[in-house]
């Protein structure tokens, strides 16, 4: 995968995902160690490109470039290209005479990762573009997923909430079903985007139904900011009939795992009770996203660079350590 | 005087019912006849190269940015650019800055074409001031300064009891109102149509129905007032089953259609390609399928272009925020001439519903080969290939999604009043 970008779960072949979920397993052990940093990426330039503030995702990426050992700068722009008057293209342009070996963007516009990516000579990793995609976080939760579940093929997956405005939700939908399991996605019918079923999913605007045998319940985050055009009247409303709590767990299997791509409203998406106890899993959640990002950043920048030829013995003995200590 | 020839083509004349191998012959400026034993003394001779010898298209919705937008388009290149694409008379929008909505800049826009366009340009001026949908225009005022039509286009007149006044009173001056149907608060902040392509993209959608919505109310306004109601790119299946029922029921409405609507759907953002941002939004195939059907049976009167030029740093931007539109003059004949190869269309029958349709439709000398009208004629090869490059064209702006595309199709010469202003080997000569 070296060179690549990786824009969204929708672009990726199982095959892909499985690599990446594997190399992420190896990674988590870095993350145990008492140094927690491998010279892989060491001399390469990372750039988090935040359009859209999100401490969490932009931590992450920071954390696991920083245990590769790679430069990573942290470039945040509030406004949109438009108010600047310099364009996505000169922005684009802009960077890339910098000269970074990836760049991770976040950006409130679908389609923005994509239109860079055709200007930037280094890899581009989405971390969130609009509505649309949210690969590494749907990687991370397949990695969380298969480290409780052992496996993703045949489960049944329900994700809960806003499925219309949400990355996550769509992400995670090519990537569960990819890896044969089946999904299944409920909220009102505000909340449901026209023709959802075309993603390959079933659609149900009752809670019950929607987790009744079902393996992982992976509640969304509501944006509760906008309630003028809102998809829902109230919070308190939407607590009661879409809201996770123990009473209405019990129609999932019983060892039934809860996800949540954080942060919780708390009440809200999930019952207090719910969010920091079993089976709640979303501090693995979290942990394993260091791993995982560590793992896109070493598949796609690990290249070794023609001027630094000793990089190569570097990358390939470090991960021969790994596999050999698997 | 200068007598022209125009031989060895197949004369496509839809206000004459002609379809055969006919010369055309032009003196003055004008028609003099069509046959094949035409008196061929003095006159210089044009060949067809075994092409079509139709009318010149006329274009009943462009943008041509003057004035005010100059960067994106001018007359000039606006006017060069259509008749390279066979289009002899160019109806423009009247969202300009200022804003054609005052006598004095419809003159402003006919002198400037009249100088700098090879084109005929017909200016549409704005139905209300500053095109803000509250108070209706000096419409006798532009009828007389030149105005051809009245539209809010790029806008909708949400009012109701507003856009009433301007249908009725649009009756006095003798001109159809153009309307932009779009509920904008349902259209809300969709850039794309609504349905499997925004979900899997994750676009806000524009349903149909903010469409729909405006068509079904202005039909019902047409039919209060008896206005002409002209509905601008229309884009849904849904749309076209309103207007045939307002048709059959004898009310005063026509229709457009672009050739974008015509050959693209909404699966073509699935990169996002900001040239393919438009409104209306490119729609479902079934859409397409509906919108074919609905020109071929004529419930559609006419193909209109919607030309709308955008600076590339206007549109090197997030999809959102970009302005929509793309452009349309150089590419539509061959983008177009798809539907008479897949037989939604004769060739008598596409050349009605670019020339002489909208002639009739906004009241224009042209969009006929009969002795007497303005020679306003095109020469074209529907079956040559080109390749279009829109950083090669005439127009000022490169938003097209066809740019790099192999086009079938090509003009070959373009005549206005009677002189060569187009030759595909010789380029564009001033009018």
């Amino acid at each position: 995968m070296i060179g690549r970008d990786i824009l969204g779960i929708e672009d990726l072949s199982r095959s892909d995902i499985e690599l990446i979920l594997e190399t992420a397993e190896q990674m988590q052990e870095v993350g145990r160690r008492e140094v927690k940093k491998v010279p892989t990426l060491r001399g390469r330039t990372l750039i988090n490109l935040f359009f859209e503030p999100s401490t969490r995702t932009q931590t992450s990426f920071e954390i696991a470039g920083k245990r590769l050992s790679a430069d990573v700068v942290n470039f945040s722009v509030s406004s949109s290209s438009l108010s600047k008057r310099e364009t996505l293209l000169d922005t684009a342009k802009t960077l890339d005479a910098m000269d970074p070996d990836v760049v991770v963007v976040r950006h409130g516009v679908a389609g923005v990762p994509h239109r860079l990516a055709e200007v930037l000579q280094a890899p581009v990793i989405n971390a969130g573009d609009g509505a649309h995609e949210h690969p590494s976080q749907a990687l991370l939760d397949m990695l969380t997923v298969i480290e409780k579940k052992g496996r993703i093929e045949g489960l049944t997956v329900a994700i809960i909430g806003d499925i219309a405005h949400s990355r996550v939700a769509r992400s995670n939908i090519y990537g569960f079903t990819k890896l044969g399991a089946e999904v299944r996605v409920a909220g009102p019918p505000t909340m449901l985007p026209a023709d959802v079923e075309s993603l390959g999913v079933k659609a149900y605007t009752n809670l019950r139904e929607a987790i009744e045998g079902a393996d992982v319940v992976m509640a969304l985050r509501i944006q509760m900011e906008r309630l003028e055009g809102a998809c829902f009247p109230s919070v308190r409303e939407y607590a009661a009939t879409f809201g996770i709590d123990r009473e209405k767990l019990r129609y999932a299997k019983e060892d039934a795992i809860v996800m949540h791509p954080g942060p919780v409203n708390r009440g809200v998406e999930l019952a207090h009770e719910l969010t920091d106890h079993r089976p709640s899993v979303i501090l693995d959640q979290v942990r394993n996203g260091v791993a995982l990002r560590m793992a896109l950043l070493y598949l796609v920048a690990g290249r070794p660079r023609q001027d630094d030829p000793a990089s190569h013995a570097s990358v390939a003995t470090d991960l021969d350590a790994k596999r050999g200590g698997r | 005087m200068a007598r022209l020839l125009i031989r060895n083509g197949r004369l496509l004349d839809p206000s004459q019912e002609i379809d055969a191998p006919m010369d055309c012959l032009i003196e003055d400026g004008r028609i003099l006849g069509v046959g094949n034993e035409l008196p061929l003394e003095g006159a210089e001779v044009l060949d067809a190269e075994g092409g079509w010898i139709v009318p010149g298209l006329i274009d009943m919705h462009a943008h041509l940015r003057e004035p005010g937008q100059e960067y994106k388009e001018d007359l000039a290149s606006g006017g060069t650019a259509a008749v390279a694409g066979g289009f002899t008379q160019v109806a423009c929008m009247a969202n300009t800055d200022p804003v054609n909505d005052d006598p004095s800049v419809t003159k402003y826009i006919l002198d400037r074409a009249e100088k700098d366009s090879p084109a005929k340009i017909r200016p549409i001026a704005a139905a209300t001031r500053r095109l803000e949908g509250r108070v209706m225009t000096e419409m006798v005022a532009l009828r007389e300064a030149g105005a051809v039509a009245f539209s809010d286009d790029g806008e909708t007149i949400m009012d109701s009891s507003v856009m009433r006044r301007v249908l009725e009173y649009s009756r006095l001056a003798e001109a159809p109102v153009i309307v932009h149907a779009e509920d904008c608060q349902l259209r809300g902040l969709g850039v794309i149509n609504e349905g499997p392509v925004s979900t899997r993209l994750g676009l806000p959608g524009n349903p149909v129905a903010a469409e729909e919505i405006m068509i079904a109310r202005d039909i019902r306004l047409a039919a209060l007032t008896g206005a002409h109601l002209h509905i601008a790119h229309v884009s849904s299946a849904g749309s076209i089953g309103l207007i045939r029922r307002a048709r059959e029921e004898g009310v005063r409405v026509t229709a457009e259609v672009t050739p974008h609507h015509l050959t693209m759907t909404a699966e073509a953002t699935m990169g996002f390609d900001t040239n393919t941002r438009v409104a209306p939004p490119l729609r479902s195939a079934a859409d397409l399928e509906a919108l074919r059907n609905a020109l071929a049976e004529g419930v559609i009167d006419v193909m209109a272009t919607d030309h709308a030029p955008h600076a590339s740093y206007e549109k090197e931007v997030e999809f959102t925020e970009a302005p929509p539109g793309m452009l349309g003059l150089e590419t539509a004949l061959a983008v177009t001439l798809e539907l008479v190869r897949e037989n939604f269309l004769t060739p008598l029958e596409f050349i009605r519903r670019w020339s002489t349709n909208p002639a009739h439709l906004l009241e224009l000398e042209g969009g006929s080969l009969a002795a007497g009208c303005p020679a306003d004629v095109v020469l074209l090869d529907p079956d040559r290939e080109w390749t279009y490059d829109s950083t090669r064209g005439f127009s000022k702006s490169r938003n097209s999604p066809w740019s790099g595309q192999t086009l079938t199709g090509r003009v070959l010469a373009t005549i206005v009043d009677g002189r060569l202003v187009y030759h595909h080997e010789r380029g564009v000569l001033m009018r």
